[in-house]
């Protein structure tokens, strides 16, 4: 017996504006619904530009449950395709980036494809003569996703045909990526490395929700940035001595509950938003000689100011992506079942910017978001308690309601308190109604 | 003093012994004060500052993770997790005056709970003979399957 299995709008009722039901979490029809519904009908983020840097370059990744193709075309723009031959399924390429050169070929029977897709050549072709095959959804090659958007290098997709328009979709939350990529000199970013890939056996929610609560830091990370805070001072180094690098970086998670309070969070509509408007824990890092020289060439120095006095913290881009603007780090949490998510956690040169930047960056991020962090420790360790512990019975519900007075507007951008859950319903009202975005026009099929 | 190899690879042997029985003050005694313990994230890594790594850590995160493992409020410590490590006899590779080279081949097994994860290994060790006793100057381990999704590594390979 399905309770939720072709009944988005079921599912959508699971979010009730100050709680959320358990199954959102825990149940696998509604985490099918998901795929099929919410990340079909949002824009999701695919990869960076600088990952298929050369024409026939390539990038395997999924959206959603969907495996997907990142690939520079002939032409020099980005496709992003299925990876999926049309002919009996198999997928085109299984590492996770190469060059193709001018076209795919399948590795089992040899159809290949144009960079964009379309079907090239099949061996022994007059074997399909007479056979209708021109009429199938084969014959028109590897099936692309419905649209694909290149923002300053990022690369979003929808799967639906129809839907949003990618404008539409994030409206003024692309200031906290303008800013990210702003940032650098020459206005771009460039991939460094691979990213860290950290196994989580929690839903996907989770992830996203805990980059913008606030009353965690000081409590779940007290065994890691409280301890480093007691080791620093036991150092009873004198006060001009540098502070070691992990002062820097995991110390601000101690900050106290007023400090999170002052910072403030911004939603915007179709569940973005964001934590540090006024500060952030990235607020303090130490000055690197030549950067703002360098920012005051290219931007001018009243731009310049402008672009690094903005501090953002986590800005969370539906349904999930997570980018820290000051850092230019960004994290995916992509779904694999409801109780498993896989986290990638990349990090971006700022293209003419001093190197010691990516350095600081590289370092955030193995010391907050690898699997061997400290950090990182407790928070998948909350996350999967949080997990099981949805297990039980007796109490259904999870509580959101941190700072909701009322009903609340999620079409209008506003800022608020720094602890408020109110982000976190936001993600909710965009998931609900992406869940049911296409109902209507399903129905009408039926 | 003269270091023999079999004094090379005794102190490799004592080392993850250290390591298996929870000596983490003995170990970090161990360390030179500007030493690194290095786990690259890509397979034949060779920068480990701007693209990122699995650990670049010196020895006040060193004492800082350490310090963690046995902290009232650290809860993904609670339960603890144990380690384990099967090693082939090192190999010494370089042998200059007070510095050495070793690389040493091993199986690392981290279990907590009901989890038990099984990990391949290459250490690479730069020791140094300081004040006649064997330190590590700096340690670089490479895990097999780098570029994997992994669990939870909580204690030290």
């Amino acid at each position: 017996m399905s309770k939720y299995s072709g009944n988005p709008a079921a599912a959508a009722a699971l979010f009730e504006g100050h709680q959320v039901h358990r199954d959102v979490y825990i149940d696998p029809e509604v985490f099918r619904l998901e795929m099929k519904h919410v990340f079909a009908n949002a824009w999701v983020f695919v990869g960076h530009e600088s990952q298929t840097p050369q024409k026939g370059d390539y990038f395997a990744t999924s959206i959603g449950d969907q495996p997907v193709i990142q690939v520079r075309h002939s032409t020099g723009d980005i496709h992003v395709l299925y990876n999926r031959c049309p002919h009996k399924g198999t997928k085109i390429v299984i590492d996770r980036q190469g060059n193709t050169g001018k076209f795919f070929r399948c590795p089992y029977h040899a159809w290949s494809f144009k960079t964009d897709g379309c079907l090239l050549a099949i061996p022994l072709k007059k074997g399909y003569s007479d056979t209708g095959l021109d009429q199938t959804e084969g014959a028109k090659g590897m099936k692309a996703v419905g649209a694909v958007h290149n923002y300053r290098g990022f690369i979003f997709a929808r799967l639906a045909q129809d839907g949003i328009s990618f404008e539409d979709f994030f409206g003024d939350s692309l200031s906290s990526l303008d800013n990210m990529v702003d940032r650098s000199p020459a206005g771009r970013l460039e991939v460094a490395g691979p990213p860290l890939r950290y196994m989580h056996h929690c839903n996907w929610k989770m992830l996203v929700e805990n980059q913008t609560d606030t009353c965690h830091p000081m409590v779940a990370h007290e065994s890691s940035a409280g301890t480093a805070v007691k080791l620093y001072e036991e150092l009873n180094l004198p006060e001009d001595a540098p502070k070691p690098p992990a002062m820097e970086i995991i110390a601000p998670f101690m900050s106290p509950y007023e400090f999170f309070e002052n910072m403030g969070i911004r939603t915007w509509p179709n569940g973005h938003g964001h934590t540090g408007v006024n500060h952030s824990i990235h607020s303090n890092y130490s000055q690197i000689p030549g950067y703002f020289e360098a920012m005051v060439e290219s931007h001018g120095e009243e731009k310049a100011k402008a672009i690094l006095d903005e501090n953002r913290h986590n800005t969370v881009y539906f349904p999930n992506i997570m980018i820290k603007g000051p850092i230019q780090q960004l994290r995916i949490f992509i779904p694999l079942a409801a109780n498993k998510t896989l986290v990638e956690s990349y990090i971006y040169h700022l293209v003419d910017a001093p190197e010691e930047l990516t350095a600081r960056t590289a370092m955030y991020n193995r010391m907050i978001n690898a699997p061997t962090s400290i950090v990182g420790h407790d928070d998948l360790e909350m996350y999967e308690r949080a997990q099981e512990g949805l297990e039980a019975d007796g109490l259904e519900w999870v509580n959101i309601q941190r700072l909701r007075t009322g009903e609340e507007d999620f079409s209008e951008e506003v800022v608020e308190n720094g602890t408020t859950e109110r982000q976190m319903r936001n993600q909710f009202d965009a998931w609900a109604r992406f869940m049911t975005w296409d109902a209507p026009a399903q129905e009408a099929a039926e | 003093m003269n270091v023999s190899k079999e004094q090379l690879i005794d102190f490799i042997y004592d080392e993850a012994r250290m390591l298996d029985e929870g000596r983490y003050t003995e170990w970090l005694d161990l360390w030179l004060p500007d030493g690194h313990y290095w786990m690259p994230l890509d397979y034949q890594q060779t920068d480990p500052l701007n693209v990122t790594s699995l650990m670049y850590e010196d020895l006040f995160m060193l004492k800082l993770r350490v310090e963690r493992l046995n902290g009232a409020r650290t809860f993904s410590q609670k339960p603890k997790s144990r380690c384990h490590h099967v090693i082939q006899r090192p190999f010494v590779d370089e042998m200059k005056g007070d510095s050495f080279v070793t690389t040493t081949f091993m199986h690392y097994v981290e279990t907590r709970l009901d989890e038990q994860q099984l990990l391949a290994l290459t250490a690479k060790h730069d020791l140094a003979l300081v004040d006649g006793s064997l330190r590590i100057a700096n340690k670089r381990v490479d895990i097999v399957n780098c570029d994997a999704a992994f669990r939870n590594i909580q204690l030290l390979p």
